[in-house]
């Protein structure tokens, strides 16, 4: 048995599985602690479904925490960030785009110092360790806790921020260390950021990780812990200390792996139908594809891996306006006083929900109060809808295969039982806790992206190398050998580099070993 | 817009990224020096070319290498006015001019960020009226205006002077040494009298930048289509509006070469479109016949927001509105097609006149 729990900003979901069978699920209502909610969650499962924590195998959390803790600029630490790049660089010092609020809310201190490489492997700089020792010094001064390290190229090399590690770490043995190499990937301005970020939240997640610890374990589970990742794989504990940013989008990644799962389909788009929004996403081989785009959170620019997902105005709670030649369902929606304006509820406002139900498609509140609904009108509200979200699907479409659809999330009712297009919908049961149980299901993952300089007839002997790393890496992490697999491999040639210079990615995933 | 401040940099930047062809890099990193610059040294004079002297000292600036080697290590400012102040040391002329030596991507705002800090106007022009990829792709190679002497720098302070035998040398000889400072060096490059500036520039390129990243903006605010807003303003043609069902990339001789295949949708529905690339789109075809080609601008929208897709950001599923423009029409003259018509790029085939 494993438990999967979700913790989101408004609810905790808990599921307890037996291999893939859903033997329990709850939802609860997160709580100011995170705790006392995961612990009022175990105990709804064990009320639901009594259980012998000792046959837990694991435990799987996804949280939305330290996204929100950034977002909402809270619990930081004081960090400092070192950048290894001089004479290059100067211009455009770390934090250069930041909103100013949460340079502010982290104390931001930047050094640039000598260092970083060429693309072609060449030392930019040497390092200078008076120079590094000298920041480390004002850094102590200033009352920095966590400090975030940069360097040119240094997802192709790593030596100078392994080296100005081990330098500051001499000086300021307290403070935490965040390397931007683990973290990101090319594209200096975006790593660092995501680096910077990963550092002011060390603190938060070192007593967050505390409390998940001693929450599972006072309800008897002395099983292992794992925090799901954006990527939909897991991380132990001690890594979630560690890289507290790459747990930032695994709330939709979740969402999406736990619809393959509950659905028997691990190639789909998923439609996440909510309130105000419909996320539309899709996944291959049971994993979400990953935006190429980068991503902005709190208004930062970053490379982090996060899902591709597509937003819509589509949720049960969009207006809905206009007659049967001309209506409209959202992008504005009552949101959370769906059950105060909804026609179901009592109120005066028309809603997607109100039609689902006018419909017959649902049975919530009182139906009525839609009797009245012009029938023709109902039905041209839904062909709306179908049409956004066909066309949506249709956007995400990686190939010109037809690809299967999953409908989650509260709204999914508001969803036809085939979109023109696309083809069928697939609705499974217990969609509300899809998150959770994509929690409990991830997987271990280990994962390649470099630059590498490709002689004539080596190619194969490249591939090979990069996917063997892959695997090695995703077999040390934690998964077990028989079940890894290359589940991506992307190879990209960069422009205007002499030898042949090409980005390969790969990554490999597996089964979580599971201790006996 | 008589200066450049801090709030045109947006638009100029969504601007330049439609002049770019699908080529001239993300502008991202070129709006940060901008910004910086501007912040530091305060607004850009902006001055069109019937404003400057004949005797002016006009020195065009620009970024040379790979895009993905700039995003990495990031260019300084003082690196880009060194440029120029390298080039006018060797002339012994007093620098009063900066200029884009293209429209385009990064290089439409590293000239701005130069400007800033030398302190000196910016003309509102530019050597192309788009991007191309290689340094003698320039209308004042049509006037005889040299591409040397050419100066060279880098983030170190290393700086190269070139004085070759003709434009296609420069290229070569500042390639190469471009590869050894690293893949990102700043050039200056065409230095030349207000006169000859006046005659071999395209005229009105920074102001163009604004106005159509403006227009999409507007646009998009209002919810009118930004994608018509940029055709109109460009006096082109949408060609195709599309999916993007395959792209293919290889690198060939230091460029990034390939072809996108987009499957029609809307209005074209069961036509295919294929465009050809090396950094900027140079040919467009549509079910096997070639319905665009350089040296006009053939540029990828995204079909909703109107924003420019460049090559190395194409990707299976975009849905695209592909819009061809007329080049400033020296380009079409026997010089202008020798220099950078489909035959240079090895495609066998004259240039394709755009229906006005």
């Amino acid at each position: 048995m494993r438990i999967g729990i979700d913790v989101g900003g408004t609810n905790t979901d808990a599921v307890l599985l037996d291999g893939r069978q859903v033997l329990a699920a709850v939802k609860t209502s997160t709580t100011q602690d995170v705790t006392s909610g995961i612990v009022a969650a175990i105990d709804g499962l064990q009320a639901q479904r009594a259980f012998d924590p000792a046959q837990v195998r694991a435990v799987m959390i996804g949280t939305t925490h330290f996204i929100n803790a950034l977002v909402e600029a809270r619990r930081l630490a004081p960090t400092a960030a070192v950048r290894l790049s001089l004479p290059a660089g100067a211009s455009l010092p770390p934090m250069v785009d930041w909103p100013a609020r949460l340079v502010d809310a982290i104390s931001g201190r930047s050094y640039l110092c000598h260092g970083g490489h060429e693309f072609d492997g060449r030392h930019i700089a040497e390092l200078d360790e008076a120079e590094l020792r000298k920041a480390a010094d004002e850094m102590g001064r200033a009352g920095v806790r966590s400090v975030a390290i940069s360097s040119v190229f240094s997802p192709v090399n790593a030596e100078f921020e392994t080296r100005a590690a081990e330098v500051i770490a001499a000086e300021l043995p307290e403070v935490a260390i965040s390397l931007s190499h683990e973290i990101g990937r090319i594209g200096l301005l975006e790593r660092e950021n995501a680096t910077i970020i990963n550092a002011a939240l060390r603190e938060l997640a070192a007593h967050i990780v505390d409390g998940l610890a001693t929450s599972v374990s006072g309800a008897g589970i002395t099983a292992p812990l794992y925090l799901s990742q954006n990527d939909g794989t897991l991380m132990d504990v001690d890594f979630a200390r560690r890289y507290p940013v790459a747990t930032f989008a695994s709330g939709p990644t979740n969402s999406m792996r736990g619809a393959a799962v509950l659905s028997g389909v691990d190639t789909c788009a998923v439609v996440d139908v909510g309130g105000t929004t419909s996320d539309v996403g899709v996944l291959g081989n049971g994993f979400p594809r990953e935006a190429t785009t980068d991503v902005s959170v709190a208004g930062i620019r970053t490379n982090f891996r996060m899902p591709d997902v597509l937003s819509i105005g589509i949720g049960g709670g969009s207006r809905v306006r206009g007659g049967t030649g001309d209506v409209t369902v959202g992008p504005d929606s009552v949101g959370y006083e769906l059950t105060a304006k909804a026609l179901v509820f009592g109120g005066d406002t028309l809603t997607a929900t109100d039609i689902a139900v006018a419909a017959g498609r649902a049975e919530i509140g009182d139906p009525s109060r839609v009797a009245h609904l012009d029938r023709e009108l109902v039905r041209a509200a839904l062909d709306r809808i179908a049409a956004d979200a066909a066309e949506s699907v249709d956007r995400m479409r990686t190939s010109a295969e037809p690809l299967p659809v999953v409908a989650v999330g509260g709204g999914s009712i508001l969803l036809p039982d085939t979109l023109a297009g696309v083809g069928g919908v697939h609705r499974p049961e217990h969609y509300a806790v899809a998150n959770a149980i994509g929690a409990a299901i991830a997987q271990i993952g280990g994962e390649v992206d470099r630059v590498y300089a490709i002689e004539p007839g080596r190619r194969d002997a490249v591939v090979d190398e990069a996917k063997q790393e892959a695997l090695d890496r995703a077999i040390a992490a934690g998964a077990s050998p028989s079940s890894v697999d290359i589940v991506d491999f992307d190879e990209v040639p960069i422009p205007y580099l002499p030898g042949n210079a090409t980005r390969i990615r790969a990554k490999a995933v597996g089964d979580l070993q599971l201790g006996d | 817009m008589r200066e450049i401040t801090l709030d045109d940099l947006g638009d100029i930047a969504s601007g330049a990224a439609v002049l770019g062809t699908g080529g001239g890099g993300d502008p991202y990193i070129g709006r940060l020096l901008a910004t910086s610059a501007l912040r530091t040294h305060g607004p850009v004079p902006l001055v069109s070319l019937d404003e400057v002297d004949g005797d002016a000292v006009v020195l065009p600036v620009a970024m040379m290498g790979a895009p993905t080697v700039m995003v990495e290590k990031l260019p300084s400012a003082e690196q880009v006015g060194l440029a120029a102040t390298t080039l006018a040391t060797y002339l012994g002329r007093e620098l009063t001019h900066i200029a884009c030596a293209e429209a385009g991507g990064v290089n439409s705002l590293i000239p701005v960020a130069a400007a800033a800090q030398l302190g000196l106007p910016l003309v509102d022009a530019d050597g192309m009226g788009r991007a191309f990829p290689e340094i003698q792709m320039v209308l004042p190679t049509l006037y005889g205006v040299r591409a040397t002497p050419m100066s060279i720098a880098d983030e170190k302070g290393n700086r190269g002077v070139l004085d070759t035998v003709d434009n296609h040398w420069a290229e070569r000889l500042a390639r190469s040494a471009t590869i050894d400072m690293g893949c990102s060096a700043m050039i200056s490059t065409y230095a030349m009298s207000g006169r000859q500036a006046r005659d071999a520039l395209v005229p009105g390129t920074l102001t163009l930048c604004a106005e159509l990243g403006a227009l999409a903006r507007t646009a998009r605010a209002g919810h009118a289509d930004p994608v018509a807003a940029v055709v109109d303003r460009l006096a082109g043609q949408r060609l195709f509006t599309g999916k993007v069902v395959d792209v293919a990339r290889r690198t060939v001789t230091g460029f990034a070469r390939g072809e996108a295949r987009l499957a029609g949708t809307d209005g074209d529905a069961g036509s295919e479109l294929v465009l050809r690339f090396q950094n900027e789109h140079l040919v467009a075809e549509r079910d096997g016949a070639a319905v665009a080609s350089v040296p006009d601008l053939i540029c990828t929208l995204d079909r909703e927001s109107g924003e420019a897709v460049t090559t190395e950001g194409l990707r299976f599923g975009q849905r695209l509105t592909v819009i061809a423009a007329p080049a400033d029409p020296r380009w079409h003259s026997p010089g202008g097609v020798e220099l950078a018509g489909p035959r240079y790029f090895g495609y066998d085939l004259d240039p394709v006149v755009l229906a006005r």
